[in-house]
């Protein structure tokens, strides 16, 4: 449709073959990331260990779905159905936390006074 | 597209009378198959959702309960899921050569694989229940202090006297009228804004893992005799968080094992090969959005920092 | 581009000994059935039943309100009955009905494509509607659900009636809705055939496709939001329950994520069908199709930031108030594109009131109140005097009875292609017309009984609003009596009626190129595609009562 090599791939009855060597090296990569993300607990960054966690896991998720979910020789649209259902997954989550993000400081207020 | 037409005109078994060519065929199974898997990105976009709101207004439970998950088992069940996933991508692999035997052979590891995730799944689960770690009103950590009865029986007494420890937090925030709260502010707020001042007082400072067997020191009298648990509030909302996004996770590999095993019972009877292996395909598709979406899970709830 | 369209010989000749309600006969061949046509047919049947049992609901509720105090029920059952006419004619009727129905019966046809993408899929998604239908009538039988179609928390989780049923039966019709809107993405995607381009598209399929992008996206949330909610009545998991600390506010939020989409799904469709009346009646190109095509999508997009309308009132934040309240205004834009598109396609154009026209003209005037009358509901400071009053009541059901509106014109203007026979014009318009009447007298009153302050919901009223609740339930009577009218000369014309020519309107979508009704392939040749808005290459034939094709060569 839009890249010369989608098109290569349509013309055949079979769609794409991935080689053994990059499925395993995919497979390796998201072993190794794992070890990482459990890693990173031991390391303080206060707040950002939850975004640190979460990119590590989103690199995780990409791998999976471009090489394992064949993305890279699929047509783009299913691509674009993934990206698309994740823009609302972040709308939904993110007008909710905008809204609770407004009581924050109510919370956060009330247990300061704890002794 | 003549090319196909030529192809399609020996109309092979598999082929779908409405369809022209295989290729349309795998084409549109394969869209399809994406429009489920959005619809069930979006299906568990309300469980982390929900997790993104009380981890937001209340981190204090998260830190303090994500210490009852045992992490190594679920470091274990991460690697045998990502094991799975690419023992299925290995299987597309072979079925689109042609390799009948590999593809049986790495299906059914992948349903092991399965068997493993919910058998770990299960030690987890089994170990919570016996320990009280339940969501909601079953929350009821006596096994953790040893001073308490047995598990059994409080859940039904807890409904009626309201000194147990599961009963407990129900009877703090009853405090709050209920309009109120539904009409003005998220979630447990009112636990620490309105109900009464004595219950709030006995909240220590320090929280965490660290005082989970010391009593707490409180002056506010019914409470006296409990423990510390008592510092973080409604541990219970992160059990209900757990068990929900597990709970259906757990439902999904079922899923995934139960579509696998069909492909496996007809890639045995060979109907798969180079021509056509959208079945093994789509169940894939299925068993690696399995697979990440535990990728998410794993470090938002074992791996709270 | 070839302005006709195409005329297959092969298609028009009457080909009625076999066509797809003779192909095969008997009730197995009915029920097994793959064939989009025939599961479009038990769809309508099935519709039309929960129709007229949610309309017993509507007319059980107005009855009641005919006098201030106790009429025919006790305040209980009038709570159930309330819940259950909401519940029954948005989850079982609304939502399913112009795209289940209709969509399923004529959108491959329209495509030019043999049957939807995935047949055996389409039958599972029926069953599953009958399945879920059943699980949410159960909840009659095993103590009537009495919270109001929205099960807000926590008083679904507290009520001891069958909210559990009901719920799970929203969670199956729910997968029955999304299977639907998958297969109709898929099958516009891949089943085209060649040059039938993505503009060429008649534009209920844009309806269609759009309402399809919701019923994708929005559904899984209502999934999870009903599944946590029967999780927390049976097992109170608390993610819901203050007591426990949880959160009721956000089942709000979660219900009206799918909600809000919601109305779009029920709308949607109904723009389309209107898009093709329209035209087909003004004998005229419609106007702006591409604005029309984009204005569907954007509904759909649009339909999905807006949710946090409905919880003005329930504590949500005032940032997200503003927000929400500007972004509600932006979906009237591409709302009036619509109607303006309409009004400018009737424009000079030669105007026959047939009836699914009359119920085309119906809706925008319905619509327009009903969308105009949004815009106080949208505004902040409004909206705290205006909700949960009869105000709401009227504008919901000025747009929903549209929706309804536009699927009796939908049927009307399909009837003789779904069942081959014509119904009796005469008592079609009389029927339009007491609908329409109808329909204006009992809601247009309660937009003035809810601008003075009468509450939704509520069993009894003070004596002041006498007068009005007594005219809106002579007005639901009126329209009880317009059903009863269309459902009598409908089910005459199956065994009476006039034998339907293909194209009995002058419609140029490919649907009027198979005979009436279609045969079991729909089409014999793959058909080649032109403009489905150019009406030229048809000419009236006054002796079968019908258009035929103009022959090759006559000038217009």
């Amino acid at each position: 449709m839009s890249s010369p090599a989608v098109e290569h791939h349509h013309s055949e009855d079979q769609g794409h073959v991935v080689s053994l060597g990059l499925l395993a090296g995919v497979w390796l990569a998201l072993l190794v990331l794992t070890v990482v993300t459990v890693g990173a607990i031991y390391v303080n960054l206060g707040k950002l260990n939850l975004w640190l966690a979460m990119i590590i896991a989103t690199i995780k998720a990409l791998l999976v779905a471009v090489y394992f979910m064949h993305l890279r020789w699929d047509r783009p649209f299913n691509a674009y159905i993934l990206v698309g259902s994740l823009i609302f997954v972040l709308l939904f989550i993110g007008f909710v936390m905008m809204d609770t993000a407004a009581y924050l400081p109510e919370i956060d207020f009330k247990d300061t006074l704890h002794p | 597209m003549n090319q196909h037409e030529a192809h399609g005109s020996e109309h092979p078994s598999f082929l779908a009378h409405h369809f022209a060519t295989p290729r349309q065929q795998f084409e549109a199974g394969k869209l399809g198959m994406w429009l489920f898997l959005s619809t069930e990105i979006l299906l568990f976009s309300g469980l982390f959702c929900a997790y993104a709101v009380y981890r937001a207004n209340h981190p204090e439970i998260f830190v303090y309960a994500h210490h009852f998950l045992d992490s190594t088992l679920g470091a274990i069940n991460t690697v045998v899921l990502i094991c799975s996933s690419f023992t299925m991508a290995w299987a597309v692999r072979s079925a689109q050569l042609g390799q009948k035997k590999r593809l049986c052979v790495l299906l059914a590891f992948t349903i092991l694989c399965g068997f493993g995730f919910m058998g770990i799944k299960f030690i987890e689960y089994r170990h919570k229940w016996h320990a009280g770690l339940l969501p909601g009103k079953h929350y009821n950590p006596q096994a953790h202090e040893g001073d308490h009865a047995p598990v059994s029986g409080h859940a039904d007494e807890a409904e009626h006297q309201p000194t147990t420890t599961a009963a407990r937090h129900p009877v703090e925030s009853a405090a709050v009228e209920p309009e109120h709260q539904a009409a003005t502010t998220p979630a447990s707020t009112p636990a620490s804004s309105t109900a009464s001042e004595e219950h709030t007082l006995q909240v220590p400072p320090t929280i965490g893992p660290a005082g989970l067997a010391a009593p707490v020191t409180t002056t506010a009298d019914v409470h006296a005799e409990e423990s510390t648990d008592e510092k973080v509030k409604n541990v219970q909302i992160f059990f209900s968080i757990y068990f929900a996004m597990t709970g259906l996770h757990g439902l999904h590999v079922l899923a995934g094992m139960s579509v696998i095993g069909w492909v496996l019972w007809r890639s045995m009877r060979g109907e798969f090969g180079p021509l056509y292996y959208t079945p093994v395909d789509l169940a894939g598709l299925y068993w690696h959005l399995v697979d990440l979406i535990w990728i998410y899970l794993f470090p938002l709830l074992y791996l709270i920092h | 581009m070839s302005t006709t369209g195409v005329h297959p010989g092969s298609a028009l000749p009457d080909s009625r000994e076999s066509n797809y309600l003779t192909h095969k006969s008997g009730l197995g061949s009915w029920m097994m059935t793959l064939d989009h046509k025939r599961i479009g047919v038990m769809y309508l049947i099935s519709i039309l039943v929960a129709f007229l049992l949610g309309g017993i609901f509507a007319m059980l509720v107005r009855t009641e309100h005919l006098t201030p105090k106790e009429t025919i029920m006790s305040a209980d059952t009038y709570n159930q009955v309330f819940t259950l006419h909401g519940a029954v004619m948005i989850f079982l009727v609304i939502i399913p009905g112009i795209p289940a129905a209709m969509g399923n019966f004529v959108l491959p046809i329209m495509l030019g494509a043999k049957d939807v993408a995935f047949p055996r899929l389409n039958l599972c998604s029926y069953y599953l509607y009958v399945v879920g239908t059943v699980m949410a009538l159960a909840s009659i039988a095993l103590g009537a659900v009495d919270t109001g179609w929205t099960f807000y928390t926590p008083y679904s989780t507290t009520t001891n009636t069958a909210v559990i049923w009901m719920v799970m039966g929203a969670f199956v019709l729910g997968f029955s809705s999304i299977f639907t809107g998958l297969n109709f993405i898929v099958t516009i995607h891949r089943l085209r055939p060649p040059g039938m381009t993505w503009f060429r598209m008649p534009l209920f399929l844009w309806a269609l496709y759009a309402t399809a992008i919701i019923q994708l996206l929005a559904t899984p949330v209502l999934g999870i939001t009903v599944v946590l909610l029967a999780v927390e009545k049976a097992f109170h998991i608390g993610i819901f329950d203050p007591q426990l600390g949880g959160d009721p506010v956000l089942f709000q939020h979660f219900f009206w994520f799918y909600s809000h989409p919601a109305v779009y799904i029920m709308i949607l469709p109904a723009m389309g069908v209107i898009s093709e009346l329209i035209s087909v009646f003004s004998h005229k190109h419609i106007f702006g199709y591409k604005f029309i095509a984009y204005s569907s999508v954007a509904i759909a997009i649009l339909g999905f930031l807006v949710w946090g309308h409905h919880m003005f009132t329930s504590g949500q934040s005032s940032l997200a108030n503003m927000i929400f309240s500007a972004l509600t205004f932006s979906v009237s834009i591409p709302s009036a594109i619509k109607v303006f598109n309409w009004l400018a396609t009737m424009f000079k154009g030669s105007i026959s009131l047939e009836t699914p026209m009359c119920y085309a003209l119906s809706f925008i005037f319905i619509f327009g109140i009903g969308g105009l009358t949004g815009l106080f509901l949208g505004t902040l400071a409004t909206d705290i005097h205006l909700h949960d009053t009869y105000f709401v009541v009227a504008h919901f059901h000025y747009v929903m009875f549209g929706t309804m509106i536009a699927f009796v014109g939908a049927l009307h203007y399909w009837w003789p292609k779904m069942t081959g026979r014509m119904y009796s014009e005469f008592w079609g318009r009389i029927a339009c017309a007491l609908i329409f009447l109808g329909m204006n007298i009992t809601f247009f009153t309660q937009f003035v009984m809810g601008s003075h302050g009468m509450p939704r919901r509520y069993f009894n009223y003070i004596e002041q609003f006498a007068s009005y609740h007594q005219l809106s339930t002579v007005g639901a009577f009126i329209q009880g009596i317009g059903f009863i009218v269309v459902a009598i000369y409908l089910a005459h014309s199956l065994f009476r009626g006039r034998r339907a020519p293909a194209n009995p309107w002058g419609g140029n979508s490919l649907e009027w190129h198979c005979s009436s009704p279609p045969p079991h392939d729909n089409f014999a040749v793959t058909p080649t595609v032109g403009d489905c808005y150019d009406y030229s290459g048809w000419q009236y034939d006054a002796q079968i009562g019908g258009y035929i094709p103009r022959p090759v060569g006559a000038e217009h």
